[in-house]
Order: structure tokens, then sequence, then C-alpha cells
């Protein structure tokens, strides 16, 4: 018999459905029945934990993975990871990726004929210390054209995989540059209903987290679903 | 007082994840076979609406080890922990849409109250085109817990709920090969959960 501490369920509208042919690779992709509501078990509430260092050394430096130094707007990216009642969430694996400072990604399905840049690679990953808190230090990735339809251009982001304490916390996720222009016209970005959580997805520019004569720093915090106070379902 | 903060949303992975989320060696969960139990091998295909393989889905898994015991702090059951078994797997699909992971087979884990749950791993698919993740669970066939597992029969539909369950299909080097083949549209679509 085990004691059931669930996570909050999901937000309406606070998540992207996955029927959201704006997009359209998710046409032939979607479920198209509902999923079937599951009550949390010890299954659910648990998860990966990464104290023991398996995921090996961290990476958080992306401009010292090469010879030289890649071409780009230095940034530092930092945030908390955190839950909805904003307790850090410390131990936890956070992997990001991203384009190049040009919008291409070192990937080879990538045909953009933007140039690759021999130093750079844009995959960092680190486990989040005491306060939840991560900190990577990269360069801004451009923009990149896509051919969801005509013209089309993603807005600049970067890929966040975040675990959280359990399976029901994971997720994968984008980072956005406040004021690109690109925002609004970005199916993915607009694919999440409420403009509060839309916003969420914003890193902010932080100018004391900017390092004078170095590089221009951006504050990202990743909140993740959080628990009922007291136990449940027994 | 309800002063939560707003989660933040998830997001398509893309097709480009490769070079970012690579880790060939969490797709063997054994340790290079050194985790006790029943070696198993967990494979199959992701298709879409069209039956078309999955050439960029990150398959990922969770599941308890051979005594049914969870390496998290919130099991507090009596079962021994396996040094070499953390429990999570991930795995990219690759042109054809297969995945594949060499794992253990899970003992039964506790449910609510007092019901015991079948030997189940956890599996959660994220792709291009998922603008969020899916939660699936892979069964066992031959399994006598299935009849009672509380997950499984809420899946009342006979077809439906056979989508969650794995068949043995032959061996390899000694293991058990599982086949659980996703379908994320259509026919035969797999269920997903929503917890």
């Amino acid at each position: 018999m085990a004691d059931i501490r669930e996570y909050n369920p999901e937000r309406a509208g606070g998540q992207p459905a996955n029927d959201w042919s704006a997009y359209t690779s998710t046409i032939k992709r979607h479920p198209t029945q509902k999923p079937v509501a599951l009550k949390q078990t010890l299954t659910e509430i648990t998860g990966p934990t990464f104290t023991n260092g398996w995921t090996g050394p961290e990476l958080v430096d992306l401009t010292k993975q090469h010879k030289a130094e890649p071409i780009g707007e230095r940034m530092i990216l930092a945030g908390r990871v955190l839950d909805e009642n904003g307790r850090p969430v410390p131990n936890t694996l956070v992997e990001i990726w991203q384009a190049n400072a040009a919008g291409r990604y070192a990937h080879a399905s990538d045909t953009h004929p933007a140039p690759l840049d021999a130093n750079f690679t844009g995959r960092g990953h680190m486990v989040t210390i005491a306060k939840g808190e991560y900190r990577f230090l990269s360069i801004v990735p451009g923009a990149y054209p896509w051919r969801n339809t005509y013209n089309a251009w993603r807005a600049q982001h970067v890929h966040f995989s975040v675990f959280g304490p359990a399976f029901a916390t994971r997720i994968v996720t984008q980072m956005y540059f406040p004021g690109d222009p690109l925002l609004e016209f970005d199916p993915i970005y607009n694919a999440v209903p409420d403009e509060a959580a839309r916003k969420r997805m914003i890193s902010r520019y932080d100018p004391n987290l900017s390092e004078a004569e170095w590089a221009l720093g951006y504050r990202f915090d990743i909140v993740l679903r959080g628990r009922h106070a007291t136990p449940a379902g027994m | 007082m309800d002063t939560k903060l707003i989660p933040t949303a998830t997001q398509t992975a893309g097709p480009f994840f490769h070079f970012g989320l690579l880790r060939p060696e969490w797709a063997d969960l054994t340790g290079g076979g050194k985790a006790k139990g029943d070696k198993i091998v967990l494979e199959g295909r992701v298709i879409d609406g069209d039956g078309a393989p999955l050439p960029d889905a990150i398959v990922e898994i969770w599941h308890a080890n051979a005594a049914g015991k969870y390496d998290h702090p919130d099991d507090s059951q009596d079962k021994p922990l396996d040094p070499h078994f953390r429990g999570f797997g991930r795995c990219f699909t690759d042109k054809d849409g297969i995945y594949r992971f060499i794992t253990v087979k899970p003992g039964a884990v506790p449910g609510r109250g007092n019901a015991l749950q079948a030997p189940h791993i956890a599996m959660s698919i994220a792709a291009r085109g998922l603008l969020h993740h899916l939660f699936t669970r892979v069964y066992f066939a031959g399994e006598s817990l299935n009849a009672s597992d509380p997950v499984l029969t809420s899946v009342e539909d006979a077809a439906r709920q056979k989508t969650l369950i794995a068949m043995a299909n032959g061996k390899a080097t000694g293991s058990t090969v599982w086949r659980f083949d996703v379908a994320l549209q259509g026919k035969g679509e797999t269920v997903f959960f929503d917890f």
C-alpha cells in the first residue's frame, strides 16, 4: 500500500493541444481519441533522480566546446526550476539545444542554406543546484525558415528538456526572446491557448545578469507541476 | 490561499533534437547486463495516422526494478534497490520508426489503496508534430495480474486495451523480446493517458 501525494492536474488552456493544424506536422501525428484519465500511482509520482552523477560531467559553456569561439552574441542563460508553489527543484536534469547564430542546427537533416559554425554545436546540460538554479553560457540563436507554410520563420528559441521530481513533471519546451516580432506569427508558440502561459515561455532580459563588456543576460524560470498538500486516494 | 505560479507549457521537440539529447548508453537500463532480474528487450515501431514510421521520435521509459521497487525517495516500500538499475531509459526511433531498449522485467508495484498493479513500464513519446508529449503504459501479455490491474482494466474496450499489451516476440541473445508498437493516430491508435 502506498501513500500517494499526487501532482496537480494540468490547467485548462495552460498547455497546447496536439490537434493544432496551424502546425502542419501535427495533422497526421495527433491522437484522435480522448486520453484516458489515469489516477496517479507510485509509477507517475516517481521518476529518475540525478544525484549520483550518472548524467556525466556538466556541459554549461557552449562557447568552449571547440577550438575557437563561435560567432554570435554571447548570452548568459540562467534561471531556476520551480514548482507551482514556488519551491525550488534542485538535483534535476536540464538539457538545452539550439541553432547557431545564423539559424542553422548542427544536424544532418537541417538543410537551411545558412552557414554552419565549426565552433558551435549548441548542446548543454546540467543538474540544478540547491535553489533549483541553472546557468549556461551560449550565443543567441538565429531565426530560421521552415516549410510549415510559405515563407514561414520560426521565432528565435532555445529547446529545453527538464525532468523534475516525477515522470508526471517531465516537460520538453522552448524558450523564446522578448520583443521577437516573429512570435506573433509562430504557430508553435501560439499553440498554447492561455496568454499568460504563452508569455511564461518568453525569457526576460536581465541587466543584472548581463556581464559588462562580455555577454547579454537572459533569465528564464521553468515552473513544473506541484503537488497536493495532503495524501490522497487511500 | 491559491497563489500558484503558472506552469511552463510544453512545446514540440522539433526534428533537430538528436545532437542535443543523444545518450546512447541510456537505451540499456541494465548497466551492461549487471542489473538483477530477467533481461528483456523492449522494442517496437512508432507510426503516424498514415501508418508511416516516425523517424524523429524520442521514446523514454520509467519502471520499477525486478523486485518492484522504484529508485526514488517517494517509494517507501521495504524492497531492495538494485545499484545497477536506475529505471530510466531514452531512445530515439530510427529511420524505420523503430526504438529498442535493453532492460529487466519489472516486478509488480502497489497501486492506490489495496490494489496491486501488474508489471508495467511507463512510456513517454515526444516528437516533431507533438506539441505535448504523450504518456502510455506497456504491460506484458500473459501476466495473471493484468486481469485486475486498475489502470489496464479502466480501458474497457478490449481492442483498445490490447494496444497497451506487449507481445513476446522470440529471443535475442537469451533475452525475451517484447514487441510494443505505438500508433499515434487512427487504426489501432494506442491508448494514451492523462494524469
